[in-house]
């Protein structure tokens, strides 16, 4: 018996009710992802990118079919179960670093260490400010780091808890060109430190070359793309 | 465990940021409110208890005509209460060729059991005595002590002999104070007191005298509220058990409506605190929900982002009730500075009830301010974090506040103390409510027609409002809640101190003289015009005792109530007269014209009506000098008794009575150094009793000018929880306003034209605000003067005009103050910090 994926979508679709009509997000979509695959999904804005990476990160509930994580059906499961799977295999980096405000760096990157009740919240997330150049900036709150800082927090925070699976969604939308470099740099570099499997949305064809396989989402269905054509 | 760490986490977080405080000190505003004025409010109920103590002389007695059976002596010693006896009785007083009626008490050893009796050892008959002490002990057998004014009436000093009955007896002591004179104060003639011992040898008591035996007891409350019970249910007829709630009933009343004003001013600030915490509620939750969508996206369970909630709702609960309930203790004892010495000693320390209550209070205010925002934020979805449109607040959700409604109307009635008083203001609330929503449904109408595109920046700011409709709607309710609170306290505050301070003006009546027979009169007014008194009445009193109602003859034993079978059993004093007096007022029916001179009616006090069961119509027979008269009820009259003027129960028309045997009474402001004119009278006719309740009056007089000032201070606590209203109404907008104020700099606004729209978006808030609170108050204000405070009301247009014109200034101008800090920065540092 082999390996079962990471990550597998089987027949995914999504209708949402929009005054009164019925769009279609996605229709019947399929998608496997190896573990310790970086997979890229690009498309125009208003594609459904978020709303796949919602649907596979257990975050929404398809209309039909399934999203398997590690083999186990996750869309069968309630939101409890759901955010027990998301505790317990998967980190996050958004496009708008989602930090809390009112908690200071390290007390942002320990609270998902926390909700895994980890004893060691406090030394893996110093470690992890380490690791991404943070350590002088423990105790600053949000507003006191600039855009990149605050991405470099939400990186630390995503990887603290040793995931299996990275889900990241535009990380580099609200950054600069030299600043978003720096962050990408820095996202593969602990992604394949750690061996993690990266699912990664984004209009950004460069950033999307850096993966090993790259999918075009179009009329609410995924397209093979050749990684290095799709970066031309 | 978890969970209370990530509830503190977030507490303090949310602390250092500032988003809880607004919202945190609301809480700590009610809390104080709360406890100040119950820590203050149990401490003078404690000292009027001691104080009626004193009065008594004890903690309960049992009183009769006759002698007390020996099982109350039993009893009491089988409880192990502390006991003594005393006999009042009226008896002439003889020294030499001058004598005097002396009210006569003779006590036994132990009295008093509660207070103290002020002797001097020597006479002085005007000014303070010098070398006045607290008694050790009762008169020795075979002397007896002198009240100031039988000294003086009789010109016996310390040493002197006088005739009590058949007894000579020496002149031990001048009593200078006897806190016992409290009660009927038409019992008073000047005092004697003697030893009980020596009361046989006086030859007094004899069969028929007017004897009143008093049985005292004194103890822990809970041991004297048993003997009570026991007392009251083993009472032969015409034994009477009065406790301490019965003494003193002036200053109890003067007291009572103090307390219930306070008791008004608190719950008022805690409705406003309550209303600042619902706003400050808002913004504190939009953050959270942020939080609580990334938890949820990082693997928190519902019941774990629940269980942090209800922590964290705990938290701040506790910390803000402890906060407020010291805050409210170092508040009370500002309270009781300015109270000051309202009784003869300082009030007692006060208890742990108010605590407890305040901290109750305080958590049970959190948690209902919460709860219509817990299942909104555990149910948060984790997709929030992607889509921010979801899971944001929703506004019309009405029975999600139902605990908050429940608590704040709990709070009401509990307040209030008074279950008219607590639906009054509920009903008000609920109509205040009605108001605001016609009155900002209508204004939203109005501004659908404002033409948008072209025009000033004002009608941006006009726009505003319907851009934010609900907000608009929550911040006009809020505004107006705080202002009609304080409006309406202003008016009532205004009234009802005014007025209370007016029934006791500074020339109100401080003598009374009873049972001046007819060919007196003369020599009465005589006197008056001798010392300048220009505005004494002199009325006529003939008694008569109630013999039957509507034909049926009175069984008094149907009363079940004592005071009703007491007042039904003596005899009245029936009055006439054309004019009805100024400090009554007529409720049913209608004061008799000229025409119905000569006619059978009468007009009856209303507490007196109601105790009796007796109402309009009723046919009433009296026996007045073993002649039966009959009359009809044509009206019954409200009496304010605290204004110290001689008032009647019942009254008729002239033309009725004027053939029976009357004695008059009259009362009057006797000025200073006036006494031995007084004296001089009193001498003259040896019959005539002056009644000095000067000392009384000042002590209504002194708790009136000492809770005026407890009052404002409590109503300090309004003011400021409707401030922080307004403030927390401006802060729950504050993050929405700063995005569009951004955005019109980006686009090219000025400075100037962004604070136009501001100021002409609030000033449409505070017009509108002040308007309903106007209305609102001056409704409430007419009820409650009239219905439950009991006095007139009259609107207060240059009140109502300086509100509306207030409000309209004050609210922008508050959040102009609050703008300034994001209108002068650069868009672009704006853009950062959104």
């Amino acid at each position: 018996m082999h390996k079962p994926f990471a990550v597998e979508a089987i027949a995914l679709t999504k209708h949402v009710i929009s005054n009164e009509a019925r769009l279609t997000i996605l229709q019947d979509l399929n998608l496997a992802v190896a573990y310790g695959e970086q997979v890229a999904i690009v498309g125009r804005s208003g594609s459904g990118k978020s709303t796949l990476l919602g649907l596979l990160a257990g975050l929404d509930s398809p209309t039909s079919g399934k999203v398997l994580i590690d083999g186990s059906e996750l869309s069968s499961l309630d939101e409890d179960g759901r955010a027990e799977v998301r505790g317990r295999e998967m980190g996050f980096v958004f496009q708008s670093f989602q930090l809390l405000p009112s908690l200071t760096a390290l007390e942002n990157v320990m609270l998902p260490l926390q909700l895994a009740e980890r004893d060691d919240a406090r030394e893996l997330a110093i470690a992890a400010l380490e690791r991404v150049g943070l350590s002088q900036r423990l105790s600053h709150y949000p507003r006191q780091l600039s855009g990149g800082e605050q991405q470099r927090v939400a990186i630390a925070r995503a990887f603290a808890p040793g995931p299996a699976i990275l889900f990241a969604d535009e990380p580099t939308g609200n950054l600069d060109a030299v600043t978003g470099k720096q962050i990408v740099d820095l996202l593969f570099e602990l992604n394949e430190a750690a061996g993690t499997t990266l699912i990664l949305v984004t209009h950004d064809n460069t950033l999307a070359a850096r993966c090993q396989r790259c999918l075009l989402l179009s009329d609410g269905r995924l397209v093979e793309q050749n990684a290095a054509g799709a970066g031309a | 465990m978890m969970a209370l760490s990530l509830a503190w986490r977030q507490f303090v977080s949310q602390w250092s940021s500032g988003d809880l405080r607004v919202l945190f000190l609301a809480l700590v505003l009610a809390v104080t409110a709360t406890t100040a004025v119950g820590f203050f409010t149990d401490r003078v109920e404690n000292a009027l208890n001691r104080q009626g103590g004193m009065l008594l002389g004890a903690d309960l007695m049992v009183s009769s005509a006759k002698p007390l059976p020996d099982a109350y002596w039993q009893e009491a010693h089988r409880r192990g209460l502390a006991t003594t006896q005393t006999m009042e009785f009226p008896s002439m007083v003889v020294r030499g060729d001058l004598s005097q009626l002396a009210e006569i008490k003779a006590i036994d050893t132990g009295f008093p059991l509660r207070g103290e009796l002020i002797v001097s050892d020597q006479a002085q008959f005007a000014g303070v005595s010098a070398g006045a002490h607290a008694a050790t002990d009762i008169p020795p057998a075979g002397s007896v002590w002198l009240e100031h004014r039988l000294a003086a009436l009789l010109e016996a000093g310390v040493g002197d002999e006088v005739m009590v009955g058949e007894r000579s007896m020496r002149v031990d002591a001048i009593l200078e104070r006897e806190a016992s004179r409290g009660g009927d104060m038409f019992s008073f003639a000047p005092r004697l007191m003697m030893n009980v011992a020596d009361v046989p040898s006086t030859g007094l008591i004899q069969y028929g005298s007017r004897v009143r035996y008093q049985f005292l007891v004194a103890g822990e409350a809970q041991q004297i509220a048993s003997y009570a019970d026991w007392a009251k249910a083993n009472a032969a007829r015409g034994e009477r058990v009065q406790d301490v709630s019965a003494a003193r009933p002036e200053i109890r009343s003067a007291l009572e409506k103090a307390a219930q004003f306070l008791g008004l001013s608190a719950m008022v600030s805690v409705i406003l605190a309550m209303v600042a915490m619902l706003l400050a509620s808002l913004p504190y939750v939009q953050r959270s929900l942020d939080a609580y969508a990334l938890m949820r996206c990082f693997g928190a369970s519902r019941s774990l982002i629940m269980r942090i909630l209800l922590w964290q709702t705990f938290i701040i609960g506790l910390l803000g009730s402890m906060a407020g309930a010291l805050l409210g203790y170092l508040a009370q004892a500002g309270l009781s500075g300015l109270a000051g010495s309202l009784f003869l000693e300082s009030l007692p320390p006060p208890g742990w009830w108010p605590v407890l209550t305040g901290l109750l209070m305080g958590l049970s205010t959190m948690t209902a301010v919460a709860w219509p925002h817990l299942s909104r934020l555990a149910n948060v979805p984790a997709l929030r974090i992607l889509r921010r449109e979801l899971g944001g607040l929703d506004r019309h959700g009405w029975k999600a506040h139902l605990p908050a409604m429940t608590v704040i109307a709990g709070m009401i009635y509990w307040h209030a103390g008074s279950l008219k008083l607590g639906s009054a203001t509920i009903l008000a609330f609920l109509a205040l409510l009605l108001v605001i929503a016609i009155l900002a449904w209508l204004g939203q109408r109005a501004l659908h027609r404002l033409p948008e595109g072209r025009g000033a920046m004002w009608k941006l700011g006009i726009a505003g409002l319907k851009r934010r409709s609900g907000m608009a709607l929550a911040q006009v309710t809020g505004f107006s809640l705080g202002l009609m609170a304080l409006i309406l306290l202003a008016l009532v505050r205004g009234d009802l101190l005014g007025n209370w301070q007016a029934s006791l003006p500074p020339d109100a009546p401080n003598r009374f003289i009873i049972n001046i027979q007819p060919h007196q009169i003369a020599d009465v007014e005589a006197f008056f015009a001798e010392v300048g008194i220009a505005d004494a009445s002199v009325f006529p009193m003939v008694r008569g005792r109630l013999v039957a109602v509507n034909e049926v003859p009175l069984d008094t034993s149907k009363y079940v109530d004592e005071r009703a079978r007491r007042l039904a059993e003596r005899e009245f004093n029936l009055s006439w007269a054309e004019h009805m007096q100024s400090d009554n007022r007529i409720l049913e029916g209608r004061w008799w014209t000229p025409e119905d001179h000569g006619r059978p009616q009468l007009s009856l006090e209303q507490d007196l009506a109601e105790t009796l069961g007796l109402k309009m119509r009723d046919w009433l027979t009296y026996d007045v000098a073993g002649t039966q008269i009959k009359v009809e009820v044509t009206s019954i009259r409200k009496v304010e008794w605290d204004t110290m003027r001689a008032n009647f129960f019942a009254i008729v028309p002239p033309g009725l009575l004027e053939e029976f045997p009357a004695s008059y009474i009259t009362s009057f402001h006797l000025p200073l150094g006036h006494d031995q004119a007084l004296n001089a009278l009193v001498r003259e006719f040896s019959n005539l009793t002056v009644i000095d309740v000067a000392a009384l009056m000042e002590q209504v007089r002194g708790i009136m000018v000492r809770m005026t000032h407890a009052v404002e201070y409590v109503f300090g606590f309004s003011l400021l929880a409707g401030m922080a209203v307004l403030y927390a109404a401006l802060v729950a907008t504050r993050e929405e306003r700063i995005r569009e104020t951004t955005l019109l700099r980006v686009l090219g606004a000025s400075r100037r034209q962004v604070t136009i729209a501001s100021l002409a978006e609030f000033a449409c808030i505070g017009l509108l605000a002040g308007m309903v609170a106007t209305l609102a108050a001056s409704a409430l204000a007419w009820y409650v003067s009239s219905s439950v405070l009991n006095i007139p009301y009259s609107f207060n247009l240059p009140l109502a005009l300086a509100a509306l014109v207030g409000a309209s200034l004050l609210v922008p101008l508050a959040a102009w103050i609050g703008m300034r800090g994001y209108i002068n920065q650069p868009p672009r540092q704006l853009l950062q910090s959104v």
